[in-house]
């Protein structure tokens, strides 16, 4: 082998994510704020630089992002997301309203440049599936009347995000809104609609065809196709976690039932790279001049989503303890605001950018879990403050 | 919301929740998982919208559970069976330990030559003895599946009752 430390690196790069993992599920946290961290301490500039598997780990990211984006579309059906659109779509309108113009006018003011401010609004704007759902296990809430609000507006961000990516890949791609960026950007979003569509139509047939008994074959067969699918969107110029998403999506079904257990594994290894990696390509002084400016942005993001969560819930006919609680949980931002930095990342904008972005998700993935937790007396509190008005 | 009435919701990526008040006023939540785990949540005494998990079921412990629940509606169904088909009236009637036939054959009783009606099974415990001839034992205990019209299955219930 040409460079015999690579193995050695990797295993001490893999087993220092395991231990903070270990520390993360004793404090009761989530692991992407400390995977985060460790990739700032690996990297340019961190406590212990690393050599030579910066390579390797910058592929794994990229498989990481696209299995993340895959497991998630597996896990709806594309008649269910529709279905769930038509019904939130108030609550639809709340959250992107309140939740995507801040980072939009940070990112603009910052950079004064319509890229960079798509790119901080969906920082902004989508919170983490992936807490948001772990906390919902975790604190016992998924038998409460606020938990099907809460999940429909993670559903509703997830499919946007199907939309904004393909938007933010071509203004980036494109420069400063050129007319052809646009017409890129259009094309794909048609692309996008267009196989939704297809999915709802043929929802199950496909899923048929790749399914298989093995699990050995299924593993291969889906874990092929997603990165393929990936990779041929690339090619053409589109987002390539978008064209998981969709394939996930498309295939839920048969094959999707057996899918998230075969898939996690492989999933959590290379996310968890990813994160590191988002972590590594930040320089941790580039961290202390935004650091002000990332923690208004999380004090306000916060506000904004328990805004959000307040008034879906309250749509659904809760009453105010349990808005306030759908609010707190949907404040932990994570895995997609740091997908949407990372594109960024690889099309070359201004690092300020990125790091903002990483400060921010770093602040509000520590602080989500915390609020969550702290929402049940609060919302108790409030309630009995506000007499029994809401409830 | 009404009592009786099954509220569903879909869990987007997780499955389905279903809640119904029982008569004692208590809410009941459901949660049917995608991967057939089931959990059952009972809404905690100070905020309504709160539930508290009380059991979780894997698929074959709810099936079990279903059964233990499920057995007297299993008979109330079958006993509505009759409305279904017109001028036919299949019906599941119990041998009731006083009743004079207990322990006699079908033909000692002459259920088909005095209403009519055909006993198409003896149900006894776990077991079914299909098509019985008229030298089969009722048992106090057992069930008579009973095929025949509305008026001849009520002379066989007045029959196994009285003699």
């Amino acid at each position: 082998m040409e460079q015999p430390g690579i193995l050695v690196e990797l295993g001490l790069v893999v087993v220092a994510l395991g231990i903070l993992s270990r520390v993360a599920l004793r404090l009761g946290l989530p692991t992407i704020p400390l995977y985060l961290g460790a990739g700032l301490a690996f990297g340019h500039g961190g406590i212990v630089p690393l050599v030579t598997t910066e390579g390797f780990i910058a592929i794994g990211a990229e498989i990481g992002l696209v299995l993340l984006l895959f497991t998630l579309g597996l896990r709806y059906s594309a008649g269910e997301l529709i279905g769930t659109l038509k019904a939130q779509r108030a609550a639809a309108v709340v959250n992107a309203a309140l939740n995507f113009s801040p980072g939009f006018v940070a990112g603009y003011l910052l950079e004064r440049d319509l890229g960079a401010a798509l790119v901080l609004g969906g920082v902004t704007y989508v919170s983490s599936s992936g807490i948001v759902a772990k906390l919902l296990s975790d604190l016992g809430r998924v038998g409460n009347r606020e938990t099907p609000a809460v999940l429909g507006v993670l559903v509703v961000e997830d499919l946007t995000l199907a939309f904004f990516l393909p938007l933010v890949a071509a203004v980036l791609a494109g420069g400063a809104g050129g007319a052809s960026a646009f017409v890129t950007a259009l094309g794909a979003m048609v692309l996008v609609g267009a196989v939704l569509a297809l999915a709802v139509k043929v929802e199950v047939g496909i899923s048929r065809l790749v399914f298989s008994h093995s699990d050995e074959a299924l593993l291969l067969t889906l874990l092929g196709l997603a990165v393929l699918l990936a990779g041929l969107a690339e090619l053409v110029g589109l987002s390539g976690a978008v064209a998981a998403l969709l394939a996930g999506i498309v295939l839920s079904g048969p094959a999707a039932e057996g899918a998230e257990a075969l898939l996690a594994p492989l999933r959590d290894l290379f996310a968890a790279l990813f994160f590191a990696f988002i972590g590594l390509s930040v320089n941790p002084a580039d961290l202390v001049p935004v650091a002000g400016l990332a923690l208004g942005l999380a004090a306000l993001g916060a506000a904004t989503k328990i805004a959000t969560g307040w008034f879906a819930a309250a749509r659904a006919g809760v009453g105010i303890a349990g808005r306030v609680r759908a609010g707190a949980v949907l404040v932990a931002r994570g895995e997609f605001s740091l997908a949407i930095a990372g594109l960024a990342v690889t099309l070359g904008t201004d690092p300020r950018l990125e790091a903002l972005a990483v400060a921010y998700v770093f602040i509000l993935a520590l602080a989500g879990p915390l609020l969550a937790l702290a929402a049940e007396p609060a919302g108790q509190a409030l309630a009995a403050r506000l007499g029994t008005r809401g409830a | 919301m009404a009592r009786g009435e099954v509220k569903e919701v879909k869990l987007p990526g997780v499955g389905v929740r279903f809640e119904f008040e029982t008569d004692d006023g208590k809410a009941v939540g459901v949660v049917c998982h995608t991967s057939g785990r089931r959990e059952i949540y009972v809404a905690s005494g100070k905020d309504p919208d709160e539930f508290e998990r009380v059991l979780g079921l894997g698929g074959d412990d709810a099936r079990v559970l279903a059964e233990l629940l499920g057995a007297s509606r299993v008979s109330e169904q079958l006993a509505e069976l009759h409305q279904r088909i017109e001028g036919l009236t299949i019906d599941w009637l119990p041998v009731r330990y006083d009743s004079p036939y207990a322990g006699h054959t079908i033909g000692e009783a002459r259920i088909r030559s005095r209403t009519g009606v055909s006993v198409v099974a003896i149900v006894r415990g776990e077991q079914a003895e299909p098509a019985p001839g008229p030298d089969s034992t009722m048992l106090p205990g057992d069930y008579l599946v009973v095929v025949g019209t509305g008026r001849g299955v009520e002379k066989v219930v007045e029959l196994l009752h009285r003699g």
